[in-house]
């Protein structure tokens, strides 16, 4: 479900008063905002701190939209060993690897032959804090 | 509606390969190359099944103790049926579909019939079309999808049975852009029970009457199969020969699941109407369903936007819809009303306005196989067959619709208890189920 905040238009405070200030405006979806391919965005939520650099947290979710093509400085949903992984995609004429952004983890690098499926690509995180 | 003439029918039907399987590989690496089965509500019996699980000799419709041996012989992983992914995975397709073409008819949770004949200046061929949709539906949903291509419903849907069966089509065959050669080799390969609305019953009597395959089909005397056969295999014959008799949203042959559906007359936005609908359709879904003696695992509600005009003021993606699953397989209106209600009130948004709204009952099984639950009583299940009996001969006496469920009062909030020790988590539904990444 879209959650829509309604907004007032604010107010001018002097002069004629414009034909806009009674109108309300349509409000801010956050849906929207992240999703832009709603049949291809799935959501996935992250465990551990591989990518904290790039400001992804642990118990983040992140976004998913399936629908963009993976290039070289996306992150992305890699699969790897049949397991899901977060990282960076660095793609050189060379090689294909997937960096951490974290010192305390190593590149994943895929030797010849071994094929690296791209489940997709991250295009934004959302997390919630407690109050 | 209006189309410039000159322009022939061409449809196409396109399906999901392996379904419920294939929604489980989108989410779970660990599944790919694995044999798999998807099993019915209550653990029952496999609905869906792997080409690995196929090979192995796993049946469709299967009691699953009879093919335990099997399964740990084999290392097959047998999961529960999660409809609430199903559903969602379901109404994805749909809007990648409706993405190429407004004119669709959803046919059952994971196949539709586009009408494609305007799209053909956009793309070198159909077959071309076919790909493109193959390649984005892949992409975005991870699913797998045949794509078939014909001047008739029936001949798409044959077409679409071919490209899934001959790996050298590459999941997509265009019967119309065939040589009259190469369509009756195509044809006369395939049994006459192949062909939509072809039941076992119905195959058996016309090979008597060598009848055997499509192509013999398509050459039957059209009057003499309504003679002896009826009206409905006279249109079979007419479509078999590329002749249109069937538009989109047309009911004809009889299908896996049960579906009711209706566009409006003019466009409906309340929830109230809309549940009215639904309960509508539900009623005469049901009482098809009672007719045949089964029973219905769950429900899939939809609701769709105009097609003609498929983007609303809120950006409606035109059409939304969800499975429900029922805490033990039923035939009875109320059960099956209150979920239905219970998914229309997930996917209805306020300010929309519907023109069409539609009931599938899914996960068929005979009433006899049904499986009790913990929370049944026998006593409780003979009172509803036997309320259920008084509806239909009601109904059946004096017209449809004269006694129905009041559906009120029902509770919206219904906890779903189904017997589903081997469900995946509802990995796009539910906040604490998403995938894990790490």
């Amino acid at each position: 479900m879209p959650l829509l905040l309604p907004l007032a238009a604010h107010r001018v405070p002097a002069g004629f008063p414009s034909p806009a200030t009674d109108y309300l405006e349509d409000g801010l979806d956050l849906n929207a905002y992240l999703v832009q391919h709603p049949a291809a965005t799935f959501l996935f939520s992250v465990q551990g701190h591989s990518m904290q650099g790039a400001g992804i947290m642990d118990g983040d979710k992140v976004v998913v939209d399936r629908s963009i093509t993976p290039r070289h400085g996306h992150i992305v949903i890699a699969v790897v060993a049949r397991e899901y992984t977060l990282k960076r995609l660095h793609h050189s004429a060379q090689r294909i690897e997937l960096h951490p952004e974290n010192p305390d983890f190593q590149p994943i690098r895929l030797t010849p032959g071994q094929q690296l499926e791209i489940w997709g690509v991250v295009v934004g995180a959302v997390r919630r804090y407690r109050v | 509606m209006h189309r410039p003439a000159g322009n022939p029918p061409q449809f196409a039907l396109v399906d999901v390969n392996n379904f419920y399987v294939s929604c489980e590989r989108a989410f779970n690496p660990r599944l790919a190359g694995v044999p798999v089965v998807v099993l019915s509500n209550n653990d029952g019996c496999a609905v869906s099944r792997s080409s690995e699980a196929k090979q192995l000799g796993a049946k469709m419709a299967a009691p699953w103790f009879q093919m335990q041996d099997l399964a740990r012989r084999h290392g097959i992983v047998a999961l529960s049926s999660n409809y609430a992914l199903y559903g969602d995975m379901s109404n994805r397709v749909v809007s990648i579909l409706q993405g190429f073409t407004p004119d669709i008819e959803v046919y059952s949770i994971d196949e539709s019939f586009l009408r494609v004949e305007h799209l053909q200046q956009l793309y070198r061929s159909r077959s071309a079309l076919g790909q493109e949709i193959r390649q984005r539906i892949a992409q975005w949903t991870g699913l797998p999808v045949c794509a078939g291509f014909g001047t008739t419903k029936t001949l798409a849907k044959l077409a679409n049975h071919l490209a899934k069966t001959d790996p050298a089509l590459d999941g997509v065959c265009d019967l119309s852009a065939m040589d009259d050669m190469a369509r009756q080799g195509a044809m006369e390969k395939l049994g006459v029970n192949a062909v939509w609305g072809v039941g076992r019953r119905l195959a058996a009597r016309l090979e008597s009457l060598g009848i055997r395959t499509a192509w013999d089909l398509a050459n039957a005397d059209p009057a003499r199969a309504r003679q002896r056969f009826g009206v409905v295999l006279e249109r079979t014959v007419h479509e078999l020969q590329g002749i249109s008799c069937l538009e989109l949203d047309d009911l004809a042959a009889p299908r896996q699941q049960v579906m009711a559906t209706r566009s409006f007359g003019t466009e409906v936005s309340s929830l109230a109407a809309l549940r009215e609908a639904v309960a509508w359709h539900v009623d005469s879904g049901a009482t098809r369903l009672r007719a045949q003696g089964s029973v219905a695992g769950a429900v899939y509600v939809f609701i769709q936007g105009n097609r003609f005009r498929p983007t609303g003021p809120q950006g409606h993606a035109g059409h939304a819809g969800t499975m429900v699953p029922l805490e033990q397989p039923s035939d009875d209106n109320r059960a099956l009303t209150t979920a239905a209600w219970a998914g229309l009130q997930r996917i209805h948004r306020a300010g929309c306005a519907y023109k069409k709204c539609g009931v599938m009952l899914v996960d068929i099984s005979a009433r006899q196989q049904r499986q009790a639950t913990l929370f049944s009583t026998a006593a409780g299940r003979s009172q509803s067959e036997k309320l259920m009996a008084a509806m239909d001969a009601i109904n059946h006496t004096w017209g449809r619709g004269t006694l129905r469920t009041a559906a009120a009062g029902l509770s919206q909030q219904a906890q779903w208890a189904m017997l589903s020790e081997h469900r995946s988590p509802r990995y796009t539904t539910r906040w604490d189920e998403l995938p894990v990444v790490k």
